[in-house]
């Protein structure tokens, strides 16, 4: 996500980068363009204007055009801005101080609502060691409950059904009786998708919350959803009064817009964001970090604290300081191969490394996982000493590693030329911002 | 009958007499229904050209512009509009692809349904192996349709579902293949090698392509539906849109963004949780609803 908003704010800043001064027509040519970036992101027109008349009222109070640094001080502001727009960071979860906390999800069809259950149930299980239990409170689409039982079995949840219920609001009443009797933690209750225009489904949803009185609300959101995202957020509002927002898909190349707009018209925070297919790919929001990632500045805080989650904290240390002094030798390469696939798929790491590049570069590229089993059998046929020194790889040795790996020098040769770049490529990522149309040899085979 | 898109007719009754600052209300509203400013900006170009260079000034001409401006990039090529292509060899196969969450499984149900009320005979193959229950829900609606449904176990292989899928309706001589696939995202490519041996499969097996490869799109998507539409047809070219959910939103301008950069005609338009809320996709009810 974002990487359209973050290669169009690109361009826009690159106009301005040279720039000694800005004359009035330069900020309104950049105010344009960046609401013609947000629009068509999907951000929603209402929160383009103001977002835009505020950018512009700070530019003037600061003086921007008398600035030596016009850049600078755009980028400061916009993204201020966006950070504002994005929300408070709400990275707790509160607890009841009785027993059993339950959270209820609702939205329209096909946001996620399911998987998105499973996933903070997971969450809550691992973070804080609570026992979470699932309700499946959609009897409308068909196996819907089963989808329920069947994904939640990855993470050893109990999940209450009742098969031959045909009522929500007694299924859901009857759900948290049990978790209750049960001693567990935490109930989180899957609901049916429903539009909110459909009247007879949000009175459902309504009667459910007041028999529950659930302890948090949250409304999950496709990120994909264009102008009619606020909108919805909207109505479940006026009807629900939800604690806030799961966004959900953040894997697609959806632009971001919703999430752009929805906090900031109804002033609920985004909680969390879901964003791959694996049951770990979902954690809290952080507003300043996507404002960030849009600006490209990068988000080697998130990769990071991902990496934690995955290995150990003193791996993740020495990780992190081997990215920023770029000293990899084999050994931590294929150290780090094995976390990267923890992590999950490699387009989802790139997302998260700052990229002041060419954004199209990336888009040609074909990230094929399984390039790197290829690369961690050439590595394992490597003896420690080549692993650490990579330089006494002679034809040989090469030989004998493509002959262990079931591969050919000729990817020998091409491993060792990437590892080459990779090392360099660290070095520049690591050089921060305003490097631009670098590339990413290690990714293309 | 379209809820999709907002009636903007009220621009007219706001400026009776031409001023400039109807073409900024006109860009603002078809952006706000998810139109994409590349096209926005396009539509509004040819449509005060024709004003400025014609001299024309009265507002119901203009509109009249308009509409026929919608018209021609609606209507792509008239034959392919609004009617499914069968092909001259049973069965008939159609291939259903789409991201996760967007009404794939639904839909088909109801394609499925509408077919056979028009007297054809339609087999479903559940290839949608991978989401949980997806072969379930599938199965359901297939009992409850009376439509045969061709399934194997979670995680199998789907393109050994839809080789036996053919060989059955040959076998039966069904007159259409509908087959499901996995909703994954168009990011993952993955997915697109998965659909793209699918087809291998349907080639090897029947001597020709797909007969449809519908793509279906939530019409709540905003901009990324261009981009979804834009990965499946460079991946597999996809011969007709599925809009679904066209209920519960009036900002489906995207289609017409989708009509005119990809020039992938919509076929069919789905509008409700009942089995018949299904129909072909008709541009001139469209834009009738748009400034009707």
């Amino acid at each position: 996500m974002f990487e359209f908003l973050n290669a169009k704010f690109e361009d826009i800043f690159f106009k301005i980068k040279n720039k000694g001064k800005l004359s009035p027509k330069d900020l309104d040519d950049t105010l344009r363009e960046i609401k013609l970036a947000l629009l068509e992101a999907d951000v929603n027109f209402q929160v383009v204007k103001e977002f835009l008349d505020n950018v512009k009222q700070k530019a003037i109070g600061e003086n921007i055009l008398e600035s030596l640094t016009p850049l600078q001080q755009v980028v400061k502001i916009v993204n201020e801005e966006m950070t504002k727009i994005l929300g408070q960071s709400s990275n707790v979860i509160n607890f009841s101080q009785r027993i059993p906390t339950v959270i209820m999800l609702v939205g329209l069809q096909g946001t996620g609502k399911t998987t998105a259950a499973v996933k903070l149930a997971n969450l809550i299980k691992s973070k804080y060691s609570k026992q979470v239990g699932l309700i499946a409170a959609d009897i409308y689409r068909p196996a819907a409950i089963l989808q329920l039982i069947d994904y939640s079995k990855k993470i050893n949840c109990t999940v209450y059904h009742e098969d031959n219920n045909k009522d929500p609001v007694s299924i859901v009443y009857n759900g948290v009786d049990f978790f209750r009797k049960n001693s567990n933690d935490v109930v989180i209750i899957d609901t049916a998708g429903r539009l909110q225009i459909d009247e007879d489904m949000m009175n459902e949803v309504i009667a459910i919350k007041n028999m529950i009185k659930p302890h948090q609300i949250y409304l999950v959101v496709d990120s994909m959803m264009g102008q009619e995202a606020v909108n919805i957020a909207k109505e479940f509002n006026n009807k629900l009064e939800y604690d806030g927002i799961i966004l959900t898909k953040l894997d697609s190349d959806s632009r971001g817009g919703a999430a752009l707009s929805i906090n900031y018209v109804i002033k609920k925070p985004i909680k969390f964001v879901s964003n791959g297919e694996k049951i770990e790919d979902f954690g809290f929001f952080y507003p300043d970090r996507m404002a960030s990632r849009i600006l490209g500045m990068g988000d080697v805080l998130s990769l990071i604290e991902k990496t934690e989650k995955i290995i150990d904290d003193k791996k993740a240390k020495e990780l992190e300081e081997r990215i920023y002094k770029s000293e990899l030798n084999f050994e931590d390469f294929i150290d780090q191969l094995k976390s990267i696939k923890k992590i999950g798929s490699l387009d989802k790491i790139i997302s998260m490394l700052p990229i002041m590049g060419k954004n199209k570069i990336f888009k040609d590229i074909n990230v094929d996982d399984k390039q790197l089993d290829r690369l961690e059998a050439m590595i394992n046929s490597m003896t420690i000493e080549e692993r650490r020194n990579p330089n006494i790889i002679n034809g040989s040795r090469k030989k004998r590693i493509a002959e262990g790996s079931g591969t050919n020098v000729s990817d020998v040769n091409r491993l060792l030329k990437q590892f080459e770049s990779t090392r360099q490529l660290l070095k520049q990522f690591t050089g921060g911002f305003g490097k631009k149309g670098f590339n990413f040899p290690f990714l293309k085979f | 009958m379209f809820k999709l898109v907002k009636n903007l007719n009220y621009i007219w009754n706001k400026f009776r007499n031409y001023n400039e600052d109807f073409w900024d209300v006109l860009e603002e509203e078809l952006i706000l229904s998810n139109v994409s400013y590349e096209t926005t900006k396009q539509l509004i170009q040819n449509v005060k050209d024709y004003s400025f260079n014609e001299n024309v000034k009265d507002m119901q001409v203009i509109k009249e512009k308009l509409k026929s401006e919608l018209i021609n990039i609606l209507n792509l090529d008239n034959s392919n509009l609004g009617k499914l292509n069968f092909g001259s060899d049973k069965p008939s196969v159609f291939l259903v692809v789409g991201v996760n969450g967007v009404g794939k499984t639904s839909s088909i149900a109801k394609l499925a349904n509408m077919l056979k009320n028009n007297g054809k005979t339609v087999l479903i193959s559940a290839a949608d192996t991978f989401r949980s229950a997806a072969i379930e829900q599938i199965q359901y609606l297939g009992d409850k349709f009376k439509i045969e449904v061709v399934h194997h176990q979670k995680n199998s292989d789907p393109g050994a579902v839809v080789y036996d899928s053919l060989e059955k309706a040959l076998a039966k001589k069904n007159d259409v293949v509908i087959i499901d696939t996995a909703g994954r995202m168009q990011t993952s490519s993955n997915l697109i090698d998965e659909l793209k041996k699918i087809v291998r499969v349907i080639e090897k097996k029947l001597g020709r392509k797909p007969d449809e490869i519908l793509l279906v799109i939530d019409a709540n998507t905003g901009q990324n539906a261009k981009s979804q539409a834009e990965v499946f047809h460079d991946a597999l070219g996809v011969t007709g849109i599925v809009l679904t959910k066209t209920d519960s939103t009036s900002k489906g301008g995207i289609v017409i963004t989708i009509i005119n950069d990809l020039k992938i005609p919509v076929k069919l338009i789905t509008f409700g949780e009942k089995i018949n809320d299904i129909s072909y996709f008709n541009a001139n009810d469209f834009v009738n609803a748009l400034l009707g």
